[in-house]
């Protein structure tokens, strides 16, 4: 192929155009990374609702959707950096539902984020709340919201009669799911029970399509188990230690005993044990999360890693 | 044996036209043409003809679809060509904010003269097209006219060897004609090759060296000028003074077709055979004789001649088609058969 | 090729350009935006006394650069377009002037005037912000970061006017060179929908998030309205970006420059 000079031309040009593109994605890469370690900065800076929604021009729904994947994305990172900070949680679904009301991903997300104790959410319960209600107010034909209402009294305030009340009025509403008048029953006098949770738990499952709160939902409801076989599992030991006195030294004791049948392992399929006190321990705590019972004494409750998982189904 | 300053290589150019762009159109048909060292070369044709395009492929703006171009000796390609050859495009536009100077000066810095020469240089083109007057006017206020002069100030601006010219007497009056066509002739003088594209047939009668006609994007015919008109048409034509405002009828009856200039003037043409009889006409009414010309074939009569036989062309078109068609045929025959053509 | 006379060549255009955008008057922007600016801080002296830094920093940094960009997109496609159509490029490139070496000079007059008008704008929003605080603090610095950001900005709106103009009437030019530059604000939110985003789908969101200018980075104007200081390496890595963008757009103007028939 004859070089002529403006072949060369040409091929000088080629080259700069391939090496500045791969440059300059490699530089976003960088800045990204950069900033990710900071807060983000327009999320800082969010005054007034109201300006916002005058400088969008008519675009709020735009605008809502921008600020609903900054939400998750802050969130997300947050997470990931393991800050334990999610103040800027709450305002950024302010925000989003203000310029938005309809959106209601946003309250499902603030309802199952906002009220939760950190490291796993804002422990904002409260404002948790005044969402979830904002968004009644602006949506009072949506059944879920009743439901986050709910699930919000039940899990961080443990309000029992609020919870019931919640669940009952969004069993009224059209297209609700079948738990919700169950749960609004259970409330009154089977609260504090694991079926009541895992009920709640899997309702909360089953009615979304985050991946992130279906996450958090398999979590609970594993926890729920775990905590539901180690009480019976205790209150077998302490059957077996008024049947025979003393407390069983190995499972096989109290199998033969027929108390049980085989191993007892947790849903994850390791092993429970038989402590000499005649407690029961997990394998292993860091690989169940939220569970209350099962640990060693003075452990805290185990939370999630970092890395979202993948979704289990 | 000198080297041609132009030497076109069946130079071609279709462009694809229609809503999808796949119809392709022929702007250009393959062009083979060579002009001179140091000649006056006319480019003739009607608007559309293909004149332009072949200029702006010369000149690189636009590029073949095949074929080349050795311009002074190098190929069209080449960037050094450039620092070589001066353009005048068809009604020039410029920089409307930058004056005459300035604009000058701006293309002589492009045209890589040294600063020490620029500004003497830049007078001197100024001086020669006649606008150093206005040289510190913004081109925005300037006239077509004046417009065309600092087109041609650039165009020579870098003393080129060979200079091309697009429609140089477009837009001009009677004077500014006259002006470009004496420019035209100190460029022989000094040497230059110019190369120039009209379709005002007497200015390229009275400038040109030799003349190619292009119809349709396709050459019709090249020739010396000299050559093209030197063969008489059998007629003379006598300019003389009436005794009065009346052709003499000796005249007529001898075949003449007459037309009065000023006063009593009269201009008649006649066979040549007759030129004897008319003189003596002329003498025995003691009629003043101006001049005795015999008449040349103009250049128009070439011009339309080589544009007639567009009619043809359809005809012509089918043709080649067919041929094209045949041609094929025997290629796909023959490799079905596995021999090569 | 004697490189010191490319050079010169393509001097040479970049100052004429610029000259030409002098002359045209477009420059005349500064005063609609001196004018904006007077008034604005006047207004803000009606407001409530704590804020007034932060709503001339506000206004005035992004009046800078939306001023700025329909400048940049204006005078970009008025001089490079326009030229192309009226055939002005006609006696430009029958000299020995290379195209590469005209889309290049042209990029840098284009800058040139841009820096030169946001020199000026700056003044005045200097000017503006010692009228309202009455002294200069320690802060302002971080204001002529977020300039040199918007400056920064403005190359690569520069670099794309002549991209789109290098194949694309005047008008389509303008247009997408403006929409380029509203998407790059966004581009942060883009790359994060990509994110979450599989399949074909997030495959074509991280294409395009990537490709469109990151202009989110390089708007530095909240953090710098409330004082707070703008990252060493940002400055770094935006300026390398800036210029990689850039060179990125302009390389591929010359490409399809090289080959474009002029009609």
């Amino acid at each position: 192929m004859k070089m002529t000079p403006t072949r060369r031309v040409t091929l000088a040009a080629t080259a700069v155009f391939l090496l500045s593109l791969s440059g300059s994605v490699t530089a976003i890469h960088a800045i990204d990374r950069l900033q990710a370690n900071s807060v983000p900065q327009q999320a800082l800076y969010l005054r007034s609702t109201k300006v916002l929604r005058r400088l969008s021009l008519g675009y709020t729904g735009l605008l809502a959707d921008i600020y609903w994947t900054r939400a998750v994305q802050y969130f997300g990172q947050q997470h990931h950096n393991d800050s334990g900070d999610f103040r800027l949680l709450s305002p950024l679904l302010e925000v989003t539902t203000e310029l938005d009301p309809q959106l209601l991903p946003a309250y499902q997300f603030g309802a199952n984020f906002l009220a939760p104790k950190p490291p796993n959410g804002a422990g904002l319960p409260g404002a948790a709340l005044a969402l979830t209600q904002y968004g009644i107010a602006h949506n009072p034909d949506q059944w879920r919201l009743y439901y986050n209402l709910g699930f919000i009294y039940y899990t961080e305030l443990n309000d029992y009669a609020k919870a019931a009340d919640a669940f009952k009025r969004g069993s009224e509403l059209p297209g609700t799911n079948d738990f919700m008048p169950i749960l609004a029953a259970r409330m009154a006098q089977h609260a504090g029970e694991f079926d009541t949770a895992r009920m709640l738990w899997f309702t909360t499952y089953q009615s979304t399509k985050d991946a992130r709160i279906r996450q958090n939902a398999v979590e609970h409801l594993l926890a729920l188990q775990v905590d539901e076989d180690i009480t019976r599992l205790e209150q077998v030991i302490q059957k077996y230690r008024a049947q025979t006195g003393h407390l069983p030294s190995s499972f096989g004791d109290i199998e033969r005993a027929g108390f049980i049948r085989g191993t007892p392992a947790d849903p994850k399929g390791h092993a429970y044990r038989l402590m000499p006190d005649g407690r029961i321990e997990v394998e292993d705590p860091q690989k169940i999360y939220f569970i209350t019972k099962g640990l060693p004494p003075g452990a805290e409750p185990p939370q999630p890693p970092h890395e979202p998982q993948p979704d289990l189904k | 044996m000198a080297i041609a300053a132009i030497e076109i290589l069946d130079l071609e150019k279709s462009y694809l036209v229609g809503f999808w762009r796949k119809r392709p159109k022929l702007a250009l048909r393959p062009l083979r043409l060579t002009i001179e060292e140091g000649e006056v070369f006319g480019f003739l044709g009607p608007n559309g003809a293909g004149k332009t395009t072949t200029l702006k492929l010369l000149m690189g703006l636009v590029f073949p679809t095949a074929g080349t171009a050795r311009i002074l000796g190098m190929d069209m390609d080449d960037p050094r060509v450039k620092a070589q050859i001066g353009f005048l495009p068809e009604q020039p536009y410029f920089y409307d904010h930058l004056t005459a100077r300035e604009l000058l000066n701006y293309y002589g810095q492009l045209s890589g003269i040294p600063s020490k020469e620029r500004s003497a240089r830049v007078e001197q083109m100024l001086a020669r097209v006649g606008l150093s007057d206005s040289a510190g006017i913004q081109l925005r206020k300037f006239s077509k006219g004046m417009l065309q002069r600092v087109g041609l100030a650039q165009a020579i601006l870098h003393d080129p060897k060979l200079v091309f010219l697009d429609e140089p007497m477009s837009g001009l009056d009677p004077m500014g004609r006259r002006e470009v066509r004496d420019l035209i002739q100190q460029l022989r003088q000094e040497g230059k090759t110019v190369f120039f594209s009209t379709h005002i047939l007497s200015d390229a009668e009275s400038l040109c060296d030799r003349v190619a006609v292009i119809h349709q994007g396709e050459l019709r015919g090249v020739g010396k000028v000299a050559e093209l008109t030197s063969g008489t048409q059998g007629k003379v034509e006598i300019v003389f003074y009436a005794n009065a405002q009346q052709v003499p009828t000796a005249l007529t009856a001898l075949g003449a077709e007459s037309r009065f200039g000023g006063g009593n003037m009269v201009n008649s043409v006649l066979p040549e055979a007759q030129q004897d009889a008319a003189l003596d006409v002329l003498r025995r009414e003691h009629m003043k004789l101006i001049s005795l010309t015999p008449v040349r074939r103009s250049l128009e009569e070439y011009y339309i001649q080589q544009l007639r036989p567009a009619e043809n062309e359809e005809i012509r078109n089918q043709e080649s088609h067919k041929q094209e068609n045949q041609k094929n045929e025997l290629r796909e025959e023959a490799s079905r058969k596995g021999v090569g053509v | 090729m004697n490189s010191n006379v490319t050079g010169a060549r393509i001097g040479y255009i970049a100052f004429n350009t610029f000259r030409e955008a002098v002359r045209d008057r477009v420059l005349y922007n500064l005063i609609a935006f001196a004018l904006l600016l007077s008034g604005a801080a006047i207004l803000v002296g009606e407001i409530s006394i704590d804020i007034e830094r932060l709503v001339v920093v506000n206004l005035g940094l992004t009046a800078v650069s939306l001023f700025g960009v329909v400048i940049a997109i204006f005078i970009g496609i008025g001089l490079v377009s326009k030229e192309i159509d009226k055939r002005t490029l006609y006696t430009v490139l029958s000299r020995p002037v290379r195209r590469w070496e005209f889309v290049v000079g042209k990029f840098f007059g284009l800058t040139g005037t841009l820096v030169v008008n946001t020199f000026f704008m700056a003044l005045g929003v200097f000017l503006a912000l010692v009228y309202v605080a009455h002294k200069f603090e320690p802060m302002d610095v971080w204001v002529l970061a977020a300039l040199y950001f918007i400056v920064l900005q403005f190359f690569i709106v520069c670099a794309l006017a002549l991209f789109f103009s290098s194949f694309s009437t005047p008008l389509m030019s303008a247009i997408f060179t403006f929409a380029l530059f509203v998407i790059g604000n966004l581009s942060e939110d883009l790359r994060g929908f990509a994110r979450v985003t599989s399949g074909l789908g997030g495959a074509v969101a991280t294409a395009i998030a990537y490709m469109v200018p990151n202009f989110s980075a390089l708007n530095v104007i909240s953090q710098v309205a409330h004082g707070d200081p703008v990252p060493g390496r940002l400055i770094l890595y935006n300026t390398a970006y800036a210029l990689l963008y850039s060179a990125m757009a302009i390389s591929g103007a010359v490409l399809i420059f090289q080959r474009r028939n002029l009609k």
